[in-house]
């Protein structure tokens, strides 16, 4: 055996003993509040914390859905395994990392004949990412675009049809970029002709220049709250990356707040729900999701308080007010311009956030 | 049976020492226990997560090279030190003469009232007070309205999402805690020290320069070395405020964990900032001589 690996051992068995001694203090203390095996147990995303969408589940099938609620997925696979094997039930996941958790071993196949699949608009399926090995372990339950979005009031909506707009000197100081690598670094992408499911670390460099120019006209780069409030607020006019996620729940209040897919095309953003292999009530988590694939429970996602956003089900119970809102009858478009998310390994994953720290540090 | 037979005492007497010498061990259990389960533990997991690579595992030093190999990292680490030391010193500078009056110009009844309305912001919420920060700041929001309003400018200016206003964040809570660490060390300075310089012959400003303001230097550095550490590992300020405009060491840090879920990164970072803590405690401790035996 090398040193290497004898370090390794050693340093293997010495983690295994601190892991054991976390978790056992970990136990001691949550004994208390343990998720319940008896309820369902879900890890979502804030739009599926409202009780619009789970009381009506929770009523129909006389159980408790236990929420919690997470930012991204490594915080999200973080939690899974800081978890006893049975602690969730089903999973909201980026469509593009649910062969993440296939990887790891989390989910379970979904049986397609019990889903809605054929009433989903075809491109955002996205079998390439939901389907592994030919078994299907995640189901596309909204989507949207990671566009420009602005205050049709303030800019001129013809400047908007082009990525020019976010770079040039007229909206300078009045643009916002939200603080997400992938899809800006995506909308980077479409800006310079590139596609987005093709880039490679030779793209970098030019990406970089995009990525730097775009933060040279911007105020801040901020979260999702702090990039809605901007523009809600006035404190700029454009969003680079925002969309129906941004101006739909707010249009009620500001009916100035739009956005557009421009010529050069849109980012694509899309979630799906997922189901624990190691779920202890599998049946419910089924329903769950099925309901949540209804036409009435995709209207409420869509809907959230949280968070608006396409459906991923045409049939969708949406009211014709909120599908004008939402431009639902205009997504046939939409999504033929628009582009997945990019997907990269994990080497051009680090090196992709790596660029943005860049960006986020250029003065 | 003698009677020293019967006397309790001595008996008492000989088992003394051995219940005084458990009852300390007994007292600091629950202090030690508690910093074993929740400092040292997580702490050592930590430092070996540090030297993991996230990638395939396996014994790394990869991610401390990261941090002194990627200039926007270090560019962090410059930035966070810059801003930490700004609000320490201006917090000081505001807090000194805030806690002087109200320890030697407000009458003692008033005093507790006066304290507390100057704690009154710790009632609200960090992350609510930040945003309503931001709404202060804001381009339509209060400050530039009065700017503009009256007169002193045409346009408004570019407050938020600065730097400027993660200072102005931070140094609205700090001055609070220093003013009351600085209250507490004048209250608990002597009268007889200002008399005794009075006699001698010491004017009010040189009894201040050379008997108040050394004698209040403890209470200054305790504060002021409070505020360097809770500032600088401050995550919420720089993130609700700062408006990602650049980043600051404890956002590095959460950045590594969201989408990539990097924790040897994170926790190689969150290391390095820990010794920059500990080398500023190393200063502040020798500078003021506070090790006691």
């Amino acid at each position: 055996m090398s040193a290497h690996s004898k370090t390794m051992n050693s340093l293997s068995m010495l983690k295994s003993h601190l892991h054991a001694a976390c978790a056992a203090a970990a136990l001691l203390l949550a004994a208390g509040s343990a998720v319940q095996a008896a309820d369902l147990n879900a890890l979502i995303w804030c739009d599926h914390a409202d009780p619009a969408l789970l009381q009506p589940f929770e009523e129909a099938n006389g159980v408790k859905v236990n929420v919690k609620e997470f930012e991204g997925t490594g915080a999200g696979l973080a939690i899974v395994e800081q978890s006893q094997p049975g602690d969730w039930d089903v999973m909201v996941i980026d469509s593009i990392d649910v062969p993440r958790g296939v990887e790891k071993g989390l989910f379970e196949p979904l049986p397609e004949d019990k889903l809605p699949l054929a009433d989903l608009f075809a491109q955002v399926k996205m079998d390439g990412s939901t389907m592994v090995g030919g078994k299907r372990y995640g189901i596309t339950e909204k989507f949207g675009y990671n566009t420009i979005g602005y205050n049709k009031t303030k800019v001129d909506p013809a400047d908007m049809q082009s990525m020019a707009a976010l770079t040039g000197d007229k909206y300078k100081g009045k643009v916002a970029i939200y603080d997400y690598y992938l899809p800006v670094i995506g909308m980077a992408a479409l800006a310079i002709g590139k596609k987005t499911a093709d880039l490679t670390e030779a793209d970098l460099p030019a990406l970089k220049d995009e990525l730097l120019k775009m933060k040279a006209n911007a105020k801040l780069v901020g979260e999702v709250t702090a990039s809605q409030t901007a523009l809600a607020t006035g404190e700029v006019d454009i969003l680079v990356g925002g969309g129906e996620w941004v101006t739909a729940g707010l249009a009620k209040e500001n009916p100035a707040l739009d956005f557009s897919i421009p010529k050069e095309g849109a980012v694509l953003w899309s979630q799906s729900l997922a189901m624990f292999k190691d779920s202890r009530n599998k049946d419910m988590a089924l329903k769950f999701i099925q309901y949540i694939m209804s036409p009435e429970g995709q209207a409420r996602l869509a809907t959230s308080s949280c968070y608006w956003g396409m459906p991923a089900n045409t049939k969708a119970a949406l009211t014709d007010d909120q599908k004008k809102v939402l431009r639902f009858d205009e997504q046939p478009g939409f999504l033929t311009r628009a582009q997945a998310y990019p997907a990269p390994n994990a080497d051009l994953d680090k090196k992709m956030q790596d660029m943005w720290t860049e960006m986020l540090q250029a003065k | 049976m003698s009677s020293a037979g019967n006397n309790p005492l001595p008996r008492a007497g000989h088992t003394l020492p051995r219940a005084s010498s458990a009852l300390p061990w007994a007292l600091v259990t629950p202090a030690l226990g508690w910093t074993l389960l929740f400092f040292v533990l997580p702490f050592i997991a930590m430092g070996f997560s540090s030297l993991t690579a996230h990638e395939g595992g396996g014994f790394t030093l990869s991610n401390y090279s990261q941090f002194f190999t990627n200039p926007s990292y270090w560019q962090a680490m410059v930035n966070s030190l810059e801003v930490t030391a700004i609000v320490t010193v201006v917090s000081v500078l505001l807090a000194y003469p805030f806690a002087w009056i109200l320890a030697e110009q407000v009458p003692e009844r008033w005093q507790r009232l006066a304290l507390m309305l100057a704690v009154l912001p710790f009632w609200t919420s960090y992350v609510v007070r930040s945003y309503s920060w931001l709404l202060v700041l804001a381009q339509n929001g209060v400050v530039n309205r009065a700017l503009t309003g009256s007169g002193l400018i045409s346009e408004p200016v570019h407050l938020a999402n600065t730097r400027f206003a993660t200072i102005t964040g931070f140094v609205h809570f700090f001055v609070m805690l220093l003013t009351l660490t600085i209250f507490a060390n004048l209250k608990q300075l002597s009268p007889s020290y200002r008399k005794a310089a009075a006699d001698l012959g010491a004017g009010p400003v040189r009894t201040f320069l050379h008997v108040v303001l050394p004698l209040t230097l403890p209470g200054i550095m305790v504060g002021a070395f409070l505020t360097f550490v809770l500032c600088i590992g401050d995550y919420i300020t720089p993130q609700i405020l700062g408006g990602n405009n650049e980043l600051l060491m404890p956002q590095l840090v959460m950045m590594q964990i969201g989408r990539r879920g990097d924790f040897p990164l994170a926790s190689a970072l969150s290391i390095i900032l820990m010794a920059v803590v500990t080398i500023a405690y190393l200063a502040c401790a020798r500078w003021l001589k506070i090790e006691r035996a």
